[in-house]
């Protein structure tokens, strides 16, 4: 039972690293939240600048694909071993959410 | 490896959440259910984009007339933040510390409670000052459908996560909750997920118009 997890044979010394390995992880997350405080102040910024709509349109688009990634792969850990089954289902979604979009931008008017 | 089992940190599995099967099952589970509110809320995006701005005659409000840049960017940090602090509450939990887990998930609970008293103050105002409700317009439908299913969401996410943590209050971490645990905290990561998509194509788009 001690060592459940132990790779090294030594649990302290695994422990160790462990600990190590998730404060480094914690580290990566608070940059990853930096950066998506620095790109949601870009995307507000650029609008209250007031550029054009053709530039602002796909910018603060692309920022939220950006942030999104982040969030998935950083926050909700999709990063790290043992997700592909989370990646299929995600990107599986991700697909019909843009046909579906893409259908009632491109079909449906007033 | 009983669900109940006592741990010390040292002890203490190294993905917690998928130690026993019915975590792994869990997890599975959850993340095909995210896949489907991935595609639910497109559906919300799509009938929103398809109606925004279908208004019955000139005098009803539109997206660019009712939309305040402030209180939508106050909202994004009070979510953002407390996105922020769920990953800290699954790093302790993690490190096998409940009462510091704890901690972090109340304080994401009241960022959250900061969001959603945000969102009945901004629909309040819009309700009163600009008579934009649920029934003025096809434009009013999609906006509350959409982004009230967003805040309904914010709210089970609390009770859910408020649930969790009275619970076990006096049981403390163990295989059979660190699952629940950290379920919990990946559906509020997607709460944000989806709200970046709202601050960025129904409040910022729509202030461009």
């Amino acid at each position: 039972m001690a060592n459940l997890q132990s790779n090294s044979g030594e649990p302290k010394v695994n422990y160790e690293y462990r600990r190590k390995k998730s404060a480094e992880d914690m580290r990566m997350q608070v940059v990853t939240f930096t950066m998506m405080i620095f790109f949601t102040v870009i995307a507000f910024a650029a609008v209250g600048a007031g550029f054009s709509k053709w530039f602002i349109l796909p910018f603060v688009l692309l920022l939220a694909i950006v942030q999104v990634v982040f969030q998935l792969y950083y926050f909700m850990h999709m990063s790290h071993k043992g997700h592909a089954v989370p990646q299929f289902f995600m990107y599986s979604g991700i697909l019909i959410a843009f046909l579906t979009i893409l259908a009632f931008l491109t079909i449906i008017w007033w | 490896m009983a669900a109940e089992e006592k741990f010390t940190p040292q002890t203490w599995p190294e993905s917690p959440e998928q130690a026993t099967l019915e975590g792994k099952n869990k997890f599975i589970g959850f993340w095909l259910f995210l896949g489907g509110e991935t595609v639910l809320f497109a559906s919300l995006f799509a009938t929103y984009l398809a109606l925004k701005d279908s208004v019955p005659s000139p005098d009803h409000a539109l997206a660019k007339d009712l939309f305040e840049l402030p209180l939508v960017f106050m909202m994004t940090m009070l979510l953002l933040t407390s996105s922020l602090t769920s990953v800290f509450a699954m790093y302790h939990m993690k490190n096998y510390n409940f009462k510091k887990m704890q901690t972090w998930l109340f304080i994401t609970v009241v960022l959250g409670f900061g969001f959603l008293g945000c969102e009945i103050y901004e629909f309040n105002h819009y309700v009163h000052e600009y008579e934009h409700t649920f029934t003025s317009s096809a434009f009013g439908s999609a906006f509350y459908t959409l982004v009230g299913f967003h805040g309904g969401h914010v709210t089970f996410g609390l009770f859910w996560i408020i649930a969790l943590m009275v619970r076990n209050a006096k049981r403390g971490l163990n295989l059979y909750n660190a699952p629940k645990f950290y379920l919990a905290s990946l559906y509020w990561h997607f709460i944000d997920v989806v709200w970046v998509f709202i601050f960025t194509v129904v409040y910022l788009m729509g202030m461009v118009g």
